[in-house]
């Protein structure tokens, strides 16, 4: 790793977070909470950690412990990630789904 | 695949992430939002699965593909199981996994140092970035665990054990914010530590039973009705594990991703926050209403059944004000039966007042009564409904208290500003609720003693019912 590589790291982080705050502006109450499930399921993102994680440690083959915790990650992030999706989807349909021609 | 196309995945990953998070802001896009979403994590893990490789054979990519499909299942199955009265809890309970997904993939990065002292880089600058990020994400990761999972059962009202109910306790004396600070600090110097020493697990186990016991003790003083706002909070700092753990393996789409989230889910807290009146950090650190309750000093008589049943007959309009009682009760069925009941006999119109923050989290009012089949289009919010109190007949409020409260409209005390629902203009108002006692903002409610307010003291769902027995006997 150079700085160089850091710094975009860093400039992609902090941008990212101006990113963020001006997406979210006026919710109506009724979203609040699927949004945060959206959200939520969107922080699952740390799968592909997991995934590279456990393609390294299995890969060399003599890491047992490093592999098992990268396959734990594994197992929680896709259980947060489509857990997360399908529970937001189906809090849309029960309440914006109904809101039909509005 | 090069390296490239990878880069450009995780872009097109990026951006899908975007456009989800933006139309999820918005009553009729949101559903194409939650799509956005799905597709940029497919996108991504595609993307990963097709820049792996193992030369080692098929034995690597069953594990992988074993982990994915099990994941996938437990938590399909767990969302489509779930109650949609325990929806709030699944949420926590999913976004304790996800900061535990970062903090286990940055404990991974850092465990392979200890297994095979080859793997430590000897680039110092990489040495101490990933030492760095593994440790502020383990901070955050395994505080948003205990502190979600905390928030679950704080939710559920309790946890049983050994078939005994245990109610989650909420406790949090001023002396806990210094302590608070101190273990906060304490971490980072455990951080610094390990970056001189990376193999000493020490510090790793300091930074990790720490962090725990910090995700409790930030939850534990926090009361049932500001849990969303914990929720969502500790849905940002998940989002910020996550994109520190970006930095360990130096991947732009966990960084990207995981700041997007943790910046608009504190600009989601802060506005839950606000439709509440309140600001975050005294929801964090102060504990609220608890010890300066109000005195009651007046008494009302309750009224029954067969009483509000009389005053009920021939109403042209009547308004239901839902709250938290509502929600603790499961009377939704109930409340619906009682719609049904009067559109029958008497012909009479029937809407639904939603404040912003009435239950546990917002929209759970919302989920409640579509759950027991109330046709959407009843379902009115505050705003535009506080005009129809004064032309109907009946306001009935089912364990709401502070979102009615007409003190919110004197300028003083705790409620001050807070939006409400005008039920003390309808004609006459009935109050179901257990008793005359202050709400969460611990002040008295003028609502309650007015003349034409009838009390209704107890149960929700048991008042429901000997109401509905009550209008059949008419």
């Amino acid at each position: 790793m150079t700085p160089e590589m850091l710094i975009g790291s860093i400039t992609l982080f902090v941008l990212s977070i101006f990113l963020g705050v001006e997406l979210i502006t006026k919710v109506p109450a009724m979203l609040h909470t699927p949004l945060m499930s959206g959200a939520n399921a969107i922080s699952g993102i740390s799968v592909v950690g997991a995934l590279l994680g456990a393609n390294v440690a299995y890969e060399s083959g003599d890491t047992a412990v490093s592999g098992i915790l990268a396959f734990v990650a594994l197992v929680l992030a896709m259980i947060n990630v489509v857990g997360g999706f399908a529970v937001t989807n189906r809090m849309l349909n029960m309440i914006a789904g109904k809101k039909r021609g509005a | 695949m090069s390296t490239d196309w990878v880069a450009f995945g995780y872009l097109l990953s990026a951006i899908l992430f975007v456009f989800g998070l933006k139309k999820l802001g918005h009553p009729r896009t949101a559903p194409r939002g939650n799509q956005y979403g799905m597709m940029g994590m497919a996108v991504a893990v595609i993307t990963t699965v097709f820049d792996m490789h193992f030369d080692g054979g098929i034995v690597g990519w069953t594990i992988i593909g074993g982990g994915i499909l099990l994941g996938s299942l437990i938590g399909y199955i767990m969302a489509k199981r779930v109650e949609m009265t325990g929806m709030p809890e699944l949420v926590a309970l999913f976004n304790g996994f996800g900061g535990a997904a970062s903090a286990l993939v940055a404990l991974s990065e850092t465990w392979k140092y200890l297994e095979n002292s080859d793997a430590i880089p000897d680039n110092e600058l990489k040495l101490t970035v990933t030492m760095v990020a593994a440790g502020l994400s383990a901070l955050v990761g395994w505080m948003t665990l205990t502190g979600s999972l905390l928030a679950m059962f704080k939710l559920k009202g309790g946890v049983e054990v050994f078939g005994k109910w245990i109610r989650t306790p909420t406790w949090g004396p001023t002396w806990l914010n210094p302590i608070k600070g101190i273990l906060f600090i304490s971490v980072l110097a455990l951080i610094y530590l390990s970056t001189e020493d990376p193999t000493n697990t020490d510090y790793l186990w300091g930074i990790i039973a720490i962090s725990c016991v910090l995700g409790i003790i930030l939850v534990l003083p926090i009361g049932g009705a500001d849990m969303p706002v914990v929720v969502s909070l500790l849905n940002s700092l998940s989002g910020i594990a996550a994109a520190f753990t970006g930095f360990i393996i130096g991947n732009s789409v966990l960084i990207v991703a995981g700041s997007l989230v943790g910046a608009s889910g504190l600009i989601l807290t802060v506005i839950m926050c606000k439709a509440m009146n309140r600001q975050l950090i005294d929801v964090l650190f102060k504990s609220f209403g608890g010890s300066e309750k109000q005195e009651l000093t007046r008494t009302k008589a309750g009224s029954d059944a067969d009483e509000v049943a009389m005053m009920a007959d021939g109403a042209q309009k009547i308004i239901i004000v839902p709250g938290y009682g509502m929600a603790v009760s499961q009377c939704q069925h109930q409340v619906k039966e009682f719609a049904d009941l009067m559109a029958e006999k008497f012909d009479t119109e029937i809407k639904y007042a939603i404040h912003p923050v009435a239950g546990r989290m917002p929209g759970h009012m919302n989920v409640l009564l579509a759950e027991a089949n109330v046709p959407y289009e009843q379902l009115i919010e505050m705003d535009e409904i506080n005009s129809e109190f004064s032309e109907c007949d009946m306001a009935i409020v089912i364990g709401a208290n502070d979102t009615c409260n007409p003190a919110a409209r004197t300028g003083e005390g705790p409620l001050a500003g807070m939006p409400i629902i005008d039920a003390d203009q309808a004609r006459t108002v009935v109050i179901i609720k257990r008793s005359l006692s202050v709400g969460y903002a611990g002040v008295d409610n003028d609502l309650f003693y007015e003349d034409k307010t009838m009390m209704l003291f107890g149960d929700g769902k048991a008042m429901m019912t000997q109401l509905n027995n009550a209008i059949k006997d008419l």
